[in-house]
């Protein structure tokens, strides 16, 4: 082989290498393919999981949850009672998110919710998690220092305001329910959900944001 | 350090690749099917990032996904009739796959040798 020859040759196979999916995407796709043929999963539940995660289900459906238990006291009640049975009349409850348990803030009161296993989260309401929460930092100093790390998001938790925080399991889940914010009387629901911050319902952020709305 | 959400900002896509997506879909569809545990789930992605934590792993989103990625194969090694041996068997046959393809065309698995 000439040296032209073997030079081409070295630059065709680092052609064809450089379309080879990564190491994680070729496991990825082993265990998909076998698990298929196993009958272990099916394909079309992966696509539609996969589509309806990345694209779809986000925050938006826990803001619903909230905006409604701030202008409908009888099921703000039931929320807090079993929130798994309450927010089952919105229709997108989800297996995924295992028991739901709903915290709520008040005047003298912040709740704020880890999982310092892994990254236990109530998907199906909140969307994904995101990158922060499922950090080692994150997992480890909100419980070591947990007003510290709500400092760092911007919440000045007043001392004679108790913080209770809620480690996350794969059977029970957390939403914290932020508080109602001043000069939102006569919004409807719509409205309120829109200023529900993700973050607020994870409790790393506490006072809500009106403008512009 | 952690930093207030700037509502204003772009927002990050949620997977970064694909693959990613992937694995947290298989780990909760076996869930949601009963084939594994949601407790046995959390406790092998918990053990993953302690292990990746200790082995001094950047505290990243790539970290997190080869955990839940090594996670998922542990378990299913364990719980289904899937073995380590036909993961690595399929996982080379993938490869091959890919190699012999060409760009653009859909990749598919050879049934019979090369």
């Amino acid at each position: 082989m000439s040296t032209f020859d073997s030079k081409h040759a070295a630059g065709l196979h680092r052609h064809i290498h450089s379309h080879l999916p990564s190491d994680a995407a070729l496991r990825v796709k082993a265990l998909e393919s076998l698990a298929v043929e196993k009958g272990l999963i099916a394909p079309e539940t992966i696509d539609a999981w996969v589509e309806a995660y990345s694209d779809h289900i986000g925050p938006m459906r826990g803001a619903k949850v909230v905006a409604r238990s701030w202008v409908d006291p009888a099921f703000r009640a039931r929320l807090l009672e079993n929130a798994t049975e309450a927010i089952k009349e919105f229709g997108f409850e989800g297996n995924a998110t295992g028991h739901l348990k709903a915290v709520e803030n008040t005047a003298t009161a912040h709740n704020m919710v880890v999982c310092t296993l892994c990254s236990c989260y109530p998907f199906s309401i909140l969307g994904m998690s995101p990158a922060w929460y499922k950090s080692a930092a994150y997992r480890a100093r909100a419980v070591r220092e947990p007003r510290a790390v709500l400092a760092e998001f911007g919440v000045d938790l007043p001392e004679d305001v108790a913080l209770r925080v809620w480690d996350s399991t794969a059977e029970l889940r957390y939403l914290v329910l932020p508080q109602r914010p001043a000069g939102t009387e006569g919004w409807d629901e719509d409205r309120l959900a829109a200023i529900v911050t993700r973050n607020s319902m994870i409790g790393t952020e506490r006072v809500l944001a009106t403008g512009g709305t | 350090m952690f930093r207030p959400e700037d509502p204003l900002a772009p927002r990050d896509p949620v997977f970064e690749e694909p693959w990613q997506a992937q694995v947290l879909a298989m780990a909760d569809s076996m869930v949601q099917a009963g084939r594994i545990s949601a407790s046995d789930w959390a406790d092998a992605l918990g053990a993953e990032l302690a292990r990746a934590e200790a082995a001094g792993q950047p505290d990243t989103t790539a970290t997190y996904y080869a955990a839940a990625l090594a996670a998922l194969e542990t378990l299913t090694t364990k719980a289904t009739p899937i073995t380590a041996e036909e993961l690595a068997i399929r996982k080379a046959d993938w490869t091959r796959a890919h190699e012999r393809t060409p760009h653009g065309q859909p990749v598919r698995l050879a049934r019979d040798a090369d």
